[in-house]
């Protein structure tokens, strides 16, 4: 009962947004909305596929997640320089998405936690080595493994907190809610905290709207809210929820800043045009791709 | 008509999934592909992906009235491949060391019956990201049809995901933008290089780099 009221707030939530946005197009028709109407709209589509991934039985839902991975390696390697002996490599990289959500799927913990970063790791420039291209041989590899480790394995782990044992039905889901909905609160938090009253920069070269009013304001929000959620959503208690949110906070603005370096690497503004108002796939989970890792392992460290 | 619908089969079964599950087409102004012919499709070639990308632009609807145009003497130069182009590509054959009375008179026949035609005006798949010096058969074809729009398309990508010699396509995104429609000019050249800067203005808008805020 409790995921599906969560589930309700967060589309009045929306409902709200689209209310607010439909009056300021009404009513200052001068200024420009488009890129907040697209924006709002995608936000729709996205909230109700990962209500039904959340709704839905574990297998579904974890082949939804699996296919955000497929999406996002997709994205990720669109945007990588390739080069032509690397194809062979790349296909073996998506064979590795499939295993990964299985290992999930029967909770083989072990495993999952050293299948790519050990087994896939290493098979990768072995399996260059075969192709024989040894130009940019370094570069190529830490791309292929970059990618896997952000889209696949970093993500998956918002996947493996819906399988962790609990009392009652839902408890995974709602740590998944709990998690990717303070991650995208303290984006919001940071940006508008940012836009009010921050001066400092923080990273200056790689993104310079980030402030340093907006990594305190955002982390301090995100902090809050999280004390105030964890013990009625999850079993964290409130001065680990704290910690729990503060972690959050800090690792999403990392995850944030290290996805801009790259597109800004590339020389690209987003990452696609997957999600339009957003920009692509890895645009959207930028923040998730480090907040997930960090916070499975500390929730699984104290409660499981 | 049982060829017709192999040909929806292989539409559906095959290359949209490719298409649209295993690669993804990211398009930009859809709402520029004309909804019904006669049109003249124009596009950049680098890649077998190409003609599968473009025909998967148009709804299955539309399929059976969509040809792509090809070398004879590449896509019927045996009788599996004849047969394929013909019925499932739905290709036009169009012989490329001329000496026919008009190699474009099954274009014509096609677009006067209001159906939309697939052009490389390459020739043949070139450099990747390089625009090979333009055929001037479209605008022959342009003269004998002047009211048919002429659509140029610029496609990114489909080399990286299946270069010359490969048989898997690689999971990549495939970029389609779609431009402006051209309309007949009685000078060749300048018809020709309005053709050339368009697609190469639709290059810059595919593949441009974007400044960084």
């Amino acid at each position: 009962m409790l995921l599906e009221k969560s589930l309700a707030a967060i589309f009045v939530l929306l409902l709200a947004a689209t209310l607010v946005n439909g009056l300021l197009v009404l009513l200052r028709p001068g200024k420009n909305w488009r890129e907040l109407t697209l924006r709002i709209r995608t936000w729709w589509l996205i909230i109700i596929l990962f209500s039904l991934a959340l709704l839905s039985p574990h297998w579904l839902a974890l082949t939804f997640f699996a296919l955000v991975s497929f999406v996002a390696l997709k994205e990720f390697l669109t945007l990588a320089p390739l080069r032509q002996s690397d194809r062979m490599p790349l296909l073996w990289m998506f064979i590795a998405i499939p295993i990964n959500y299985w290992l999930i799927g029967i909770g083989w913990y072990g495993m999952f936690t050293i299948f790519i970063p050990v087994y896939v790791f290493l098979f990768l420039p072995t399996r260059m080595v075969i192709a024989g291209d040894t130009h940019s041989f370094l570069r190529t590899a830490s791309q292929l493994h970059w990618g896997l480790m952000t889209t696949v394995f970093a993500f998956s782990h918002v996947a493996f907190l819906l399988i962790l044992p609990s009392e009652s039905q839902s408890t995974g889901a709602l740590l998944v809610l709990f998690l990717v909905g303070l991650t995208e609160l303290n984006d919001i938090a940071q940006y508008l905290w940012g836009k009010s009253l921050g001066h400092i920069k923080v990273t200056p070269k790689v993104s310079p709207n980030k402030t340093l009013a907006g990594l305190l304001g955002g982390v301090a929000t995100t902090a809050v809210v999280a004390t105030i959620l964890g013990p009625i959503l999850t079993p964290l208690s409130s001065p680990m929820a704290l910690a729990a949110g503060t972690i959050i906070g800090i690792t999403g603005f990392c995850g944030d800043v290290v996805m801009s370096a790259i597109k800004r690497d590339i020389g690209v503004k987003d990452s696609g045009t997957l999600l339009p108002g957003h920009g692509g796939i890895l645009d959207r989970l930028d923040s998730l791709l480090f907040t997930a890792p960090v916070f499975f392992h500390f929730i699984r460290y104290f409660y499981y | 008509m049982p060829k017709r619908i192999l040909r929806l089969m292989f539409s559906l079964c095959i290359v949209w999934p490719v298409m649209w599950l295993w690669l993804g087409l990211r398009i930009r102004h859809r709402e520029k592909l004309p909804k019904r012919g006669p049109a003249i499709v124009v596009a950049n070639h680098n890649s077998h992906m190409d003609v599968f990308a473009l025909l998967s632009l148009f709804p299955l609807c539309q399929q059976a009235n969509v040809h792509p145009v090809a070398a004879a003497d590449y896509f019927l130069r045996n009788k599996q491949m004849a047969w394929f182009s013909l019925n499932i590509l739905n290709i036009i054959p169009v012989s490329r060391r001329g000496g026919d009375s008009n190699p474009l008179a099954l274009c014509e026949q096609a677009l006067h019956e209001g159906k939309t035609v697939i052009l490389f005006p390459e020739g043949t798949r070139g450099e990747p990201g390089i625009l090979s010096p333009l055929k001037s058969g479209v605008w022959y074809l342009s003269q004998a049809v002047p009211e048919v729009p002429i659509i140029p398309i610029w496609l990114h990508g489909t080399e990286q995901s299946m270069a010359k010699g490969s048989i898997i396509p690689l999971p990549l995104f495939i970029d389609v933008t779609i431009g402006d429609a051209l309309h007949f000019n009685a000078d060749k050249k300048v018809s020709m290089s309005m053709l050339k800067e368009h697609l190469l203005a639709l290059e810059q808008q595919t593949t441009g780099n974007h400044s960084h805020d």
